[in-house]
Order: structure tokens, then sequence, then C-alpha cells
């Protein structure tokens, strides 16, 4: 099986706090792979370092056979867990900016998710809802045609409408040739769509592997054996 | 839509959804079955679990796939009646099961049965 990303003995540190306690994971080309744990467990933390934003402290991690840096950006489409466009822009600018950047831009894709969420070109950033907020990121990031699609609390705050179209757009703009890692602590809504899944706590892997495997072995739903491991 | 609260694996949640479908002819033979894509959808579930649930169906010969076409119900009526019997069995065999637990013996059981059906008609 191939690999998109190869992490290796990944530690990070801030100052002495340890974030990532020498962490390893593969991650297989074309699969869904949720990353589940409690506040402060290092999902953001492991998944700004995928994305190039902070360089880790010790260990490797490859990503499409490359190290992260300008390779990895140009095919790792990444959603932070905050709004990271400015109040000022329209949707239009924000698009805009999004094509000159990314040569994997796809413009149809994007057309189709803008109306699929119902947001219109000409809306401004500072009147969108939370939840318009959160939806026009997505859209900006599933826009692309990227190998791997990093999305950190996707449906996080949220209303449970805005959810159901959230998980829509993830599930119809999967492509079986590009993989997507997705963090959350909201296991139940989510674990439906992960291939795999990806315990951490305290900055260490602590269960990994199949997700329909892990219910037949278990005998019960992600969402329960989440609860029994944290609850 | 469908609750996925029980202790199964999702993909055998939806074989045993879509032949109920069949069973109760929602779902007639020679019918084309939604896309793995539209189920997903519907569903909420990820694409590869509903190709799973489709391969296992194919296995059953319940469904046959024709390239480019889609898959389909199997035209085989003797089959749809064999799966609707193994279905009752199932939940016969369960019942049985859950009777014993509580210690009634076959012929309470059998007696409580008929009571029952007789009260209905």
């Amino acid at each position: 099986m191939e690999h998109i990303v190869e992490i290796k003995n990944l530690t990070k540190s801030y100052n002495r706090k340890r974030a990532l306690n020498g962490l390893s994971l593969n991650i297989e080309k074309g699969k869904v792979v949720g990353i589940l744990g409690p506040n402060g467990s290092g999902k953001t933390t492991l998944i700004k370092i995928l994305a190039g934003i902070l360089r880790q402290t010790n260990g490797d991690v490859i990503i499409d056979g490359h190290k992260p840096g300008v390779h990895t950006k140009s095919v790792v489409s990444y959603l932070p867990d905050r709004n990271f466009l400015y109040d000022w822009m329209k949707i239009q600018d924000a698009i805009d900016i999004y094509k000159d950047f990314y040569v994997d831009f796809d413009q149809k894709k994007a057309n189709d998710l803008l109306k699929f969420m119902k947001l219109e070109s000409d809306m401004k950033v500072n009147d969108l809802s939370k939840g318009m907020k959160e939806k026009l990121n997505l859209t900006l990031v599933l826009s692309r045609k990227a190998k791997l699609y990093i999305l950190d609390e996707p449906i996080a705050g949220v209303d449970p409408v805005a959810r159901d179209q959230i998980l829509d757009a993830i599930i119809n703009n999967y492509e079986e040739n590009s993989s997507m890692i997705i963090t959350t602590h909201l296991v139940r809504d989510m674990e439906k769509i992960f291939d795999d899944v990806v315990f951490l706590s305290e900055g260490d892997i602590i269960l990994n592997g199949n997700a329909e495997k892990l219910r037949e072995e278990k005998s019960m739903q992600i969402d329960d054996l989440y609860k029994e491991i944290f609850g | 839509m469908m609750d996925f609260n029980n202790n199964l694996p999702i993909y055998i949640q939806i074989v045993d959804y879509i032949k109920r479908q069949i069973i109760i002819g929602t779902l007639k033979e020679g019918d084309k079955l939604p896309s793995v894509r539209e189920i997903a959808t519907k569903l909420k579930v990820n694409p590869n679990t509903i190709q799973r649930s489709y391969q296992e169906l194919e296995r059953e010969n319940l469904v046959f796939t024709q390239r480019g076409m889609g898959t389909f119900v199997t035209e085989d009526k003797g089959m749809i009646k064999e799966l609707k019997k193994n279905l009752a069995n199932n939940i016969i065999n369960k019942f049985i099961e859950d009777m014993k637990a509580l210690g009634f013996n076959q012929k309470e059981v059998v007696d409580l049965i008929s009571d029952k059906v007789g009260e209905e008609n």
C-alpha cells in the first residue's frame, strides 16, 4: 500500500511542554483518516506540522515524498481550525486569492460548492455568520484538486443543518485518488466518513486502525469507543 | 434516514438495509440500485464503505454489476424468496433464544404465540 504521509518519531515541544511525544503514523493513499482526541491531545499541533506551518522538534515527516515545504504546500489543501479570511473581503476576493495562489484551484468546483452552500460571490466576509464563514473556508479548501486535504475541526461550532451540508460537501468532493485527514472531537457526527481512525492522547497514539474492524472487534461504534477511552 | 446506533460495522448495516428494501419490494427484481455516490451522500457514509456493502451483496448473488451501467437487483425471484425466508428465520431464532433466556420452554412459547395470533384475528 502506498503512503501519502509518513511520520516517524515525531516530537514537538513548546518550551518544556511536550505536545507530541515520538509519534509514528503512516497514512495510505485514498483514505479518509479521522484523528480523534480531546482538546489538548496534540491534534492541531500534528496538523500544523503536516501543513508546514510549524516545525517539529524531532523526527521525520514525509508527504508525497517530500519534507513539508514548497512542494507539499502545493499538494496539500489545509483547513485551519479558525476563519482565515479578512473581514473586508468579498467572497469573490477570497476566490481570486485562492485562484492566484494555487495552480490546482478548480473554478467550476468552486462555483458548484458556492451554490451548494448557498453563498453569493458578492457577500462580504464581515457579514457572514460563523457557520457561513466555515462553509466558505471549506469551499475554498475543497475547490483545490489536492492530493491531501487536511481539515482541522471542520464542523466545530456550526448548527446541525450546516453540519450536514459540510459533511455532504466533504463526501461529494472526496475522490479515490486523494486522501483526507480530519480532526474532530465530534465523533458521532463524523465517524461514518472515516476509513481509519487514530486516537490521540497527550501527544501519543493510543489506538489506530480501520474503523469497521474496530467496530467489529469492540462491538461498538467509534463514538462509544471514544467515550470509553476518554470518558 | 438510517440510524447507525448498534454494534455492527456500518457496511453490514447497509447490507441489511438494502436486503430489507428488496424483501419489502421497494427495490424490485432487476431494479437499479442507487449509485455508490448517491447512497453515500444520502446516508452520509464514506463511499468506500458503500462499495464494500455492494461487494458483499454481490458475493451473496443478490445483486449484479454491469460494467458502466450500475448495480442491479437479481432477477431470480427464488433467490429473493429465499432471502425473505432467511430473514424470517433470523428473527424467529433470536426470539426463541430470548424466550429461552427468560425461562420459557418450547411448549409455552408455542402457546403464547398461538394465543397472540388468535387475539389478533
